[in-house]
């Protein structure tokens, strides 16, 4: 069997490509790019919500967002080995994300603007994360797998505490519900838009599935959230701003409007709200620290030469 | 070293009373609290990810403690105070944090070597009042002990790679130490003076191996425990307060 028919058996037998397995090029490089941009999405996401921490209303919504962000925190530092052990390093990678070669989740290009907008993104943001990610348990290179089951179990937590902190708002005063409500109105078609373009236009899909990196859709997902989402907002009393959403009896799913993709374009391209302003607070944490990296270095190059 | 010159608060400011257990409570709580809030300003800005992580546990666990001794203060007030009446609704001058933890974080020199002195105090404190007769306290503390080790721990290495590192860290954990060094007598003033001298050692020890001066100046300012800051408690209170103060009486 050539390494090419064992790579292909491994798949059709719903097995795990292995970092010292042989796989394909683009394969490897397809994995880099998806795992590299997971990973910095984590990253960049703790900036929108550590916007709040200092603001947090309660002493104990304080320690549940800092824990979430400090969760975050730890998804990146995983996905970054993840990608590592298909040989790229950490800082090849962050460079890359610097340079903005690298792309990140475009929702985090969202200012976070009220306090609602901390259980919304719980709910949405961490929701739409789920619906993507639940898929990736089984994408077909084990470690991003293995990754993705301890980080998905964490999302849900993050979603259930976001969605019970609005639970709270939306029972509480009326200023709280219309903040509630504003929150939902800014983060809704974002989060639509976190699952990609349609299916006939998504370059990579097609590929992708075949290589069971992904294993459903973006417009099956995408589905898939909206008919989980939308029960949720009703239960919390809120108007979902779409104007074409209703069940559909005969499909079994909700129809839903259509997102605006001029600005789903804009983002991506670096034109949303937060695009610079995101890479430029990554890049002036990065560089503040570069003296504290030398540091450590240095002084590990000291203990070395101390001992040998 | 000269004895310390200690510059107080003014005449006519209320005096400090470390005999009522209420007082001495909340105050260890602001100083938890406090610290709490400037480190969870270093989320996503610190000069690693690992970084990013580990100064966000160690705000984490200075805000439980500060929870745990606000709802063991309110309740032994018996007056119904609740952990977010004692945080988000006093004024500036009823925090009785120490001067050193409102100190902003300054570069990341600045903040490890204020680590450095409060949780080498914070280790003789909790190892205290892990024997105090109140046995909540004691509880409490025993668990601040286990978390204030790893602090130290944590603050101490990086302050010896810093001092004894580059050119360039050496200065800036230079500067921190003389900055710092003047907030620390205070922290020593009634009940805790017993252990000056331990705490002395310890941190002189990282100092040394960090080859970093305790600054000959003997100048030292006092006045937090009685309500009388520096002038950065009051913004970094009007931000963590802000949104019980603009909505009151509201559950979040
Ligand atoms: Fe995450
Ligand atoms: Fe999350």
């Amino acid at each position: 069997m050539t390494l090419e028919e064992r790579f292909d058996v491994i798949l059709a037998a719903e097995d795990k490509i292995e970092p010292a397995d042989w796989m394909p090029d683009d394969y490897r490089k397809t994995l880099i790019r998806q795992i590299a941009q997971h990973a910095h999405s984590e990253i960049i996401g703790m900036q929108p919500e550590g916007n709040w921490i200092s603001r947090a209303p309660t002493l104990h919504r304080k320690a549940i967002l800092m824990a979430k962000v400090q969760d975050e925190a730890g998804h990146g530092l995983y996905l970054y080995s993840a990608a590592e052990t298909l040989g790229v390093d950490r800082d090849q990678m962050q460079t890359l994300l610097h340079q903005g070669k690298h792309k990140y989740s475009s929702i985090f290009n969202y200012p976070t603007l009220s306090w609602a907008d901390m259980g919304t993104i719980g709910w949405l943001v961490d929701g739409a994360a789920i619906t993507n990610q639940v898929m990736l348990t089984r994408c077909s290179y084990g470690p991003y797998a293995r990754a993705m089951v301890r980080i998905c179990k964490e999302e849900s937590f993050h979603q259930r505490q976001g969605y019970e902190s609005l639970i709270r708002l939306c029972s509480g005063s009326p200023e709280q519900k219309a903040m509630a409500q504003d929150a939902l109105n800014r983060w809704w078609w974002p989060s639509l838009m976190m699952f990609g373009p349609h299916d006939t236009d998504s370059t990579h899909t097609e590929q992708s599935m075949e290589w069971k990196i992904k294993r459903v859709s973006n417009d099956d997902l995408r589905q898939q959230f909206v008919d989980m989402t939308v029960p949720q907002a009703d239960y919390l009393g809120l108007v979902v701003p779409d104007r074409d959403l209703r069940w559909n009896e005969e499909r079994g799913h909700y129809d839903f409007g259509e997102i605006d993709w001029e600005e789903f374009w804009a983002v991506v391209k670096g034109n949303g709200p937060m695009n610079r302003d995101r890479i430029e607070h990554k890049v002036r944490a990065w560089d503040e620290g570069a003296w504290v990296r030398e540091a450590a270095l240095a002084h590990a190059a000291k203990k070395e030469g101390a001992i040998t | 070293m000269s004895e310390p010159v200690i510059s107080t608060a003014p005449q006519g400011a209320p005096a400090s009373d470390s005999s009522d257990p209420v007082r001495a409570l909340v105050a260890h709580a602001d100083d938890n609290l406090v610290l709490a809030q400037r480190l969870g300003d270093w989320i996503s800005r610190a000069p690693e990810l690992e970084e990013d992580i580990a100064l966000g546990n160690i705000a984490l666990d200075h805000l439980g403690v500060a929870r745990a001794l606000y709802s063991h203060a309110g309740h032994l007030e018996g007056k119904g105070r609740t952990e977010d009446d004692f945080a988000m609704q006093r004024p500036e001058r009823e925090f009785l944090n120490a001067l050193l933890v409102e100190q902003p974080n300054g570069d990341f020199a600045h903040t490890m070597v204020r680590g450095l002195l409060f949780d080498a105090y914070q280790v003789e404190l909790w190892t205290d009042l892990s024997g105090a007769d109140d046995s909540t306290l004691a509880g409490i503390a025993g668990l601040a002990l286990k978390e204030a080790r790893y602090h130290l721990l944590h603050t101490s290495s990086w302050v010896i790679r810093l001092g004894d590192g580059t050119e360039e860290s050496h200065r800036r954990a230079q500067a921190a130490v003389d900055a710092l060094w003047r907030y620390t007598a205070e922290l020593f003033e009634g009940a805790a003076s017993e252990y000056h001298d331990i705490w002395r050692k310890v941190v002189g020890e990282v100092l040394d191996e960090a080859r970093l001066q305790i600054p000959d100046d003997p100048y030292q300012r006092s006045g937090g425990r009685r309500g009388f800051h520096s002038e950065h408690l009051g913004p970094l209170l009007a931000e963590m307060q802000w949104m019980q103060r603009s909505h009151p009486g509201l559950e979040w």
